[in-house]
């Protein structure tokens, strides 16, 4: 059984359909990267399976159980998925440590005490045990990122959600939050992370998932996926890449 | 030629500003009760409820207070419900500023960016969690300056009540003016008390606006 099952999974904003019937499984452990041209629905994709867009048809099963459209469907699902932003979305008004203990507290019902020693614990874990009483605005833009990274994991989701987590970031603060995303991964964290760094995907992720227009294009190993692109589209999109570099 | 010392026109003055406090205060307190639930509302995403609060408001916005004060005064007794000017004049005021607060209010909780809705969805909260720990606490800081400003216009809104008859500060100016016949200086004085009342609410606001930290921008 799968952690996660996407079944024909349809989305449209209008008259636009962005998702165009996506079927993905998500095998625990497994660290999948959504690749793609900007527009071809990724984060759409991703918003999806953290149930902050409501799709138009499909299944999601989350640990073989389906969610339906109930409240308590909707936060066992984001109990399970926890997701990281490109704008790192965390509230300016808590410190690194209050961002972090705040869900733990409010939506598991954990007291202060054991709130505080998860967050403390996973802030350690991104490297920021010395900033931990520091505002947002007081914390660089790579600092802050990987406090909203502690903050998902601070819920014990089985699945992390990372949509282009380095792309609002200055170039010097892209690999302190990549490596915490390496380290995860090689502790065995399942992660879905949309992302443009190729070197990164292809040296972490088990899996590449190639989107075009709204449908799953192609997707294997990265390896294969790199080195013999079977369709025209991926193989554009990967010259592309090398072109630009 | 009048009775009426400059002392005794201060000293009356100062005696009906007491009530022009009052009245600000209850109308202030009592409209920032009713403005919470009426922003409740109208965030909350039912949209009956939405278009209500926002008919409210406007009807406020788009009618002068005076005529708002004469609804209730004179409105109310052909219902069978008499009201005193005190009454009326506190019920009139509370709802001009329940509409105005609750469209202040309203611009703060909008100016909170979606990321942040978001954010604490993704972590599990529901409506209630997230405006209570998210962004009721963040447009709080926001709105404190711009609230503390409006409270100078309904200290100075006060003022309409006397055409109703109910004795604040400027009904009391009138009643000595008919009595000294002096009324540059009377209103002069009015003018005064107003203003120390004012004043100081519009720099408290500044001074809140210059301090505001740890809020998204
Ligand atoms: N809320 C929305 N309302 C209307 N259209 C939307 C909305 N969100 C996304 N879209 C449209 O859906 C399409 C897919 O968007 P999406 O953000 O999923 O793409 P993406 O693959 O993540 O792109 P990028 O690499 O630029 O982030 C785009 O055409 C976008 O304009
Ligand atoms: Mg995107």
């Amino acid at each position: 059984m799968s952690l996660v099952e996407l079944h024909a999974i349809y989305k449209s904003f209008g008259e636009l359909e962005v998702l165009k019937g996506i079927d993905l499984r998500i095998e625990e452990g497994q660290v999948i990267a959504l690749i793609g041209r900007s527009g071809s629905g990724k984060s759409t994709l991703l918003r999806a399976i953290n149930g902050l867009e409501t799709i138009n048809d499909g299944t999601i099963m989350v640990a073989g159980k389906k969610v339906g459209d109930r409240d308590t469907d909707l936060l066992t699902l984001r109990l399970n998925v926890g997701m990281v932003f490109q704008q790192f979305n965390l509230f300016p008004h808590y410190t690194a440590l209050e961002n972090v203990m705040l869900s733990p507290q409010v939506v598991k019902k954990l007291s202060k005490a054991e709130a505080k020693e998860v967050a403390e614990e996973m802030l350690i874990k991104v490297g920021l045990s010395d900033k931990m009483l520091h505002y947002p605005d007081q914390l660089s833009g790579g600092q802050q990122q990987r406090v909203a990274i502690a903050r998902a994991l601070a819920m014990k989701p089985r699945v992390l959600l990372c949509d282009e987590v380095t792309s609002a970031l200055d170039p010097e603060l892209v690999n302190e939050v990549l490596a915490v995303v390496r380290q995860l991964a090689e502790e065995g964290m399942t992660l879905v992370m949309v992302t443009h760094e190729m070197r990164f995907a292809r040296e972490v992720c088990d899996k590449l998932v190639f989107m075009h227009q709204g449908r799953i294009h192609e997707s294997g190993a990265p390896e294969d996926v790199f080195a013999n692109p079977k369709t025209p589209e991926l193989a554009n999109f990967v010259g592309g890449l090398a072109g630009a570099a | 030629m009048s009775e009426f010392t400059l002392w005794d026109i201060v000293y009356n003055l100062a005696l009906a500003a007491r009530w022009t406090v009052l009245l600000s205060l209850t109308a202030f307190v009592l409209g920032g009760g009713v403005g919470l639930l009426l922003l409740m509302a109208r965030t909350a995403g039912n949209p009956w409820a939405m278009r209500l609060v926002r008919g409210y408001v406007e009807l406020f916005q788009g009618t002068p207070l005076l005529m708002q004060l004469f609804i209730v005064f004179f409105g109310l007794p052909l219902i069978g419900i008499d009201v005193s000017p005190w009454v009326a004049a506190m019920l009139g005021l509370t709802l001009f500023t329940s509409a105005f607060l609750t469209e202040i209010w309203r611009g703060c909780v909008e100016s909170i960016g979606f990321g942040q809705w978001e954010a604490s969805a993704s972590l599990g909260m529901n409506f209630r969690q997230q405006m209570r720990y998210i962004i009721l606490p963040q447009a709080l800081r926001i709105a404190v300056p711009p609230t503390v400003g409006f409270s100078v216009q309904v200290v100075k809104g006060t003022a309409v009540a006397s055409i109703i008859g109910f004795v604040e500060l400027t009904k009391a100016g009138t009643m000595i003016t008919n009595a000294t016949y002096a009324p540059f200086t009377v209103y002069g004085c009015v003018a005064v008390f107003y203003f120390l009342i004012c004043y100081p609410l519009s720099l408290y606001a500044r001074h809140l606006e210059g301090k505001l930290r740890h809020v998204a921008r």
